[in-house]
């Protein structure tokens, strides 16, 4: 139905180009006077008048069509006689009228359903009705408009480019919306959760079982079932594993990356550096599921067939294994970035130390990395929020029970790992464990929000340095 | 230590940092070889399978239609006893026991498979017809040689009756190796020999594409307005910050906000590629707007200049000579930001695509997999069999994206004018 009424207003807008374009010439030809744009302007002006208004107008009908039907229809049926305990009784009886009125609904249908539905029926109807009336009367009376603004001569390039500049405007605000769809979804979940959970539990528990949480309730939980719940919701484990998890990574990453980057930028010719540095970017483009799979497969039983060599128990799932893999993932990142920064490095410093009689792997140590050091610092901590919001390769490679260790032979989880083994598959919503995912996730979040913000305010401060 | 000594002390040292340098790029570049290897030597065997030449019998008795049945007739025929009786026949056995064990040794839509060289020539009653069947998946893995045969029979799947029955299959000519042609066209199964990447592959077209169209366009728009015509004011300012802060959020921060918001508040279907698309576009877009930035940044003020002194407007500057001179930077960036997004994982395991999905999507709006959410899915099953069809999955994947990739270099390449 809507498509069907974008594809008619875009079809019907478009063909309203040639009539606007050849009418302001024709009106400019009978009244004489001099048009103020060029005719195909005022061909567009027609257009966006046409278009514009109906399309938001049905954007928006369509955004709230459904929750006034539903308050109206749930209104009608508690008026009836349906008994509604609370929202999601309201929302279960909802979902029957609707699936009554679709014919996919199979249990018993009582009368007071019966009538429901067809006044859904009845109301979708008018609703939609409406909707085509409403819609044909804004693209008549917005054209009515647009045709007296070009009979009186209107500057058609001006207005045209102000609309467009909106437009163009509004692109750009996409970007604020996003953030604001991801803190408001996280936050409303995560509230929910600390109203159940205290946060100094949530915080500082050094025990996570989520699947103990059965709750049919959150909002009736006596104290005595409080003590056992938050027990399960410790985020120790889960930063402590993630951290962990990390650290490892980045004692694979930070050496290898670092020393890449010099080579590159110092050492290397024009011709190696012109072919392994695309080759090392490979391993930044290669998707994490498939470093997840190698970790898996491949690594993890590897390193545990070395381990049984040596008479040690390694896990199967180990915090080596994936943390290996993760920083092979990074070497990348903290490689080009570095390479990059390095090559910023003022010439003159090298000269200078050259000039005393420094080689070459003195320089770079004692001068240029000195020098780089607030860059090459900004480049590692991006590679830390990497490598803490990363999800395939742990949720594959690392264990799933939380484990407090330092033992990188054994297994332990992360805080992603647990959002996704929380909300794969069906969940029960409304239970503290679904709602923890989110507060994980708001964590996660935060976290890299601020490891971002120190990386950039480091690695611009250093840019202004030597600009 | 003398001056000669020390001399000799730090050009070693020197030396030594140089290899340090060299060794770890060798790393980085080793890796990559061997992971590429490993999965090219672990994938490419799912591209054949094992197929056991059978002789078919259509027999009227058992199948009760007639030549020339109606295409519905056939397809409500039972087709069962045809081919059990056929299937007897490879190999004589001595009991159920053994008999169970033969037929164990064919995919279980060996019916189906008889079925449908019926459905193609419906006058062949009374005919024995020599049919290449699949084989099972036990039976694949051991012709392919990834099946490890001197275990101890009780550790084994595959029976000592059963291998006796593949050995003397192999001497008389009748396994054989062909295309797999189930692993392109059919969806996702139990069954590894019967699983395909069909639904993955069209679902993450469908994804992409959709991810595409919701983000190239907005991305342009809004680099163009923040690059050209955007006043530096606070509003400016915090549009940049959110920008940059989006592109670092962890993708499954995505999946989170899409589980909230597009599929508790506003019920679009779970699992579908419509709502895979929307969650990979917010999550592409401002990885597509810093390159669109950057490339229209590079077109020199002189051509702007240059133009607004003939008398164009704004727009008209920026539309007809900025957008078309950084067209090709902002295509490279946005193949580069889709093959990110084609890749990506995380979110659509949290928006339900792991949901076990055996047709093939044929709108935007049915449930379906992904590519590497088909990776993740088979990754975690038990069947030795999925490992090869695992590895194949990658090795797909990894030629579409070196594929986007040479081509986003290609076009940066071959239209990006350089301007010093």
């Amino acid at each position: 139905m809507n498509l069907a009424l974008i594809f008619l207003i875009t079809i019907f807008s478009f063909s309203l180009f040639f009539y606007g374009r050849s009418k302001s010439k024709s009106l400019s030809i009978e009244n004489n006077y001099k048009l103020n744009a060029l005719p195909k302007f005022y061909g567009y002006y027609l257009v966006l008048w046409c278009s514009l208004p109906s399309l938001v107008f049905l954007l928006v009908w369509t955004l709230f069509e459904p929750t006034i039907i539903k308050s109206i229809i749930l209104k009608i049926a508690a008026d009836q006689g349906v008994v509604m305990q609370d929202q999601n009784a309201a929302n279960l009886i909802y979902e029957k009228i609707k699936a009554v009125y679709l014919g996919t609904y199979f249990g018993d249908v009582d009368i007071l359903l019966k009538e429901s539905s067809l006044s859904y029926a009845k109301f979708k109807n008018i609703f939609t009705n409406s909707k085509i009336v409403l819609i044909f009367v804004i693209v008549i009376s917005s054209i009515i408009y647009a045709l007296k603004k070009i009979k009186s001569n209107n500057k058609a390039r001006d207005d045209v480019e102000i609309i467009l500049k909106g437009l163009l405007f509004i692109s750009s605000l996409i970007a604020i919306l996003t953030t604001l769809g991801i803190i408001f979804s996280l936050l409303f979940e995560s509230i929910k959760f600390f109203s159940v959970i205290n946060i100094f539990d949530y915080l500082f528990g050094t025990n996570w079982s989520p699947q103990r949480a059965f709750v049919r309730d959150a909002s009736s939980i006596t104290a005595a079932e409080y003590e056992d719940l938050k027990d399960a919701f410790g985020f120790v484990p889960l930063i402590a594993g993630t951290a962990f998890i990390a650290f490892i990574a980045m004692l694979v990453a930070v050496p290898v990356g670092l020393f890449s980057g010099i080579y590159m930028a110092e050492y290397a010719t024009k011709k190696i550096r012109k072919v392994s540095k695309p080759i090392i970017e490979i391993l930044a483009g290669i998707p994490t599921v498939v470093y997840g799979f190698f970790a898996a497969l491949t690594v993890g039983p590897f390193f545990r067939q070395i381990g049984e060599n040596f008479g040690l128990t390694v896990s199967s799932e180990s915090a080596l294994a994936a943390g290996l893999i993760m920083g092979i993932m990074i070497i990348p990142y903290i490689s080009s970035l570095s390479d990059d920064v390095i090559n910023s490095v003022p010439q003159s410093l090298r000269d200078g130390s050259y000039a005393i009689g420094a080689t070459k792997s003195e320089t770079i140590k004692k001068v240029v990395i000195p020098a780089a050091l607030p860059g090459i610092i900004g480049s590692i901590l991006l590679a830390v929020s990497r490598a803490i919001g990363e999800t395939m390769i742990v949720v594959m490679a690392a264990g799933l029970a939380a484990n407090l260790t330092i033992n990188p032979l054994d297994s332990t989880t992360t805080i992603t790992t647990q959002i996704v083994m929380i909300l794969i598959g069906d969940q029960e919503f409304d239970s503290p464990k679904t709602q923890s995912a989110f507060a994980l996730g708001l964590t996660l979040f935060i976290a890299t929000l601020i490891l971002n913000y120190i990386a950039l305010r480091v690695v611009k401060k250093y840019r202004e340095k030597y600009d | 230590m003398t001056k000669e000594q020390r001399l000799i002390k730090r050009h070693r040292a020197e030396k030594r940092f140089q290899f340090y340098g060299l060794l770890s790029i060798f790393i980085a570049l080793l890796f990559v070889l061997v992971l590429v290897s490993n999965i090219f030597s672990k994938g490419s065997s799912a591209f054949m399978k094992t197929v056991i030449k059978t002789e078919v019998f259509y027999d009227q008795e058992l199948l009760e239609i007639e030549n020339g049945a109606s295409r519905d007739d056939i397809i409500s025929t039972d087709f069962f006893d045809v081919t059990i009786e056929s299937l007897l026949e490879v190999f004589p056995t001595n009991g159920l026991e053994e008999e169970k064990q033969l037929i164990n040794l064919f995919s279980t839509d060996v019916e189906l498979e008889i079925k449908s060289v019926f459905l193609k020539n419906n006058n062949i009653i009374g005919q024995k017809i020599i049919l290449e069947l699949t084989a099972s998946d036990d039976i694949d893995q051991l012709h392919k040689g990834n099946y490890p045969r001197d275990l101890p029979e009780e550790r084994r799947r595959i029976s000592d009756f059963q291998l006796k029955i593949f050995d003397q299959l192999v001497e008389d000519g009748k396994i054989k190796k062909n295309f797999n042609n189930y692993y392109f066209t059919k969806g996702d199964s139990r069954d590894p020999e019967l699983a395909g990447i069909g639904g993955a592959l069209v679902g993450s077209l469908y994804s992409i594409l959709i991810c595409l169209i919701l983000s190239f366009p907005i991305a342009v728009l809004a680099s163009i307005y923040l690059e050209e015509f955007a006043p530096k004011n606070k509003i400016t300012e915090f549009i940049e910050i959110n920008i940059n802060n989006l592109a670092a959020v962890p993708s499954i921060v995505y999946g989170l906000l899409a589980l909230q918001i597009l599929l508790s508040t506003i019920h679009l279907p779970r699992s579908t590629p419509l709502v895979a698309g929307i969650t990979l576009a917010l999550m592409t877009l401002p990885r597509i707007i810093i390159p669109c930035r950057a490339s229209l940044k590079a077109v020199p003020p002189s051509i702007r200049e240059g133009a607004l002194a003939v008398g164009a407007s704004k727009f008209q500057s920026v539309f007809h000579h900025v957008v078309p001179l950084a067209l090709p930077g902002t295509l490279s960036g946005t193949i580069i930001g889709l093959a990110q997004a084609l890749g990506e994982t995380a979110p659509l395991i949290l928006i339900g695509m792991v949901a076990f999905v055996v047709d093939i999507p044929a709108s935007p709006i049915d449930p379906s997999a992904s590519l590497p959410v088909q990776v993740y899915l088979w990754s975690e099953s038990a069947e030795r069999g999925f490992v090869e069809k695992t590895s194949a999955t990658i090795m797909i994947l990894l030629s579409f994206l070196i594929v986007m990739n040479f081509l986003a270099v290609y076009l940066r390449q071959k239209f990006e004018k350089r301007w010093n």
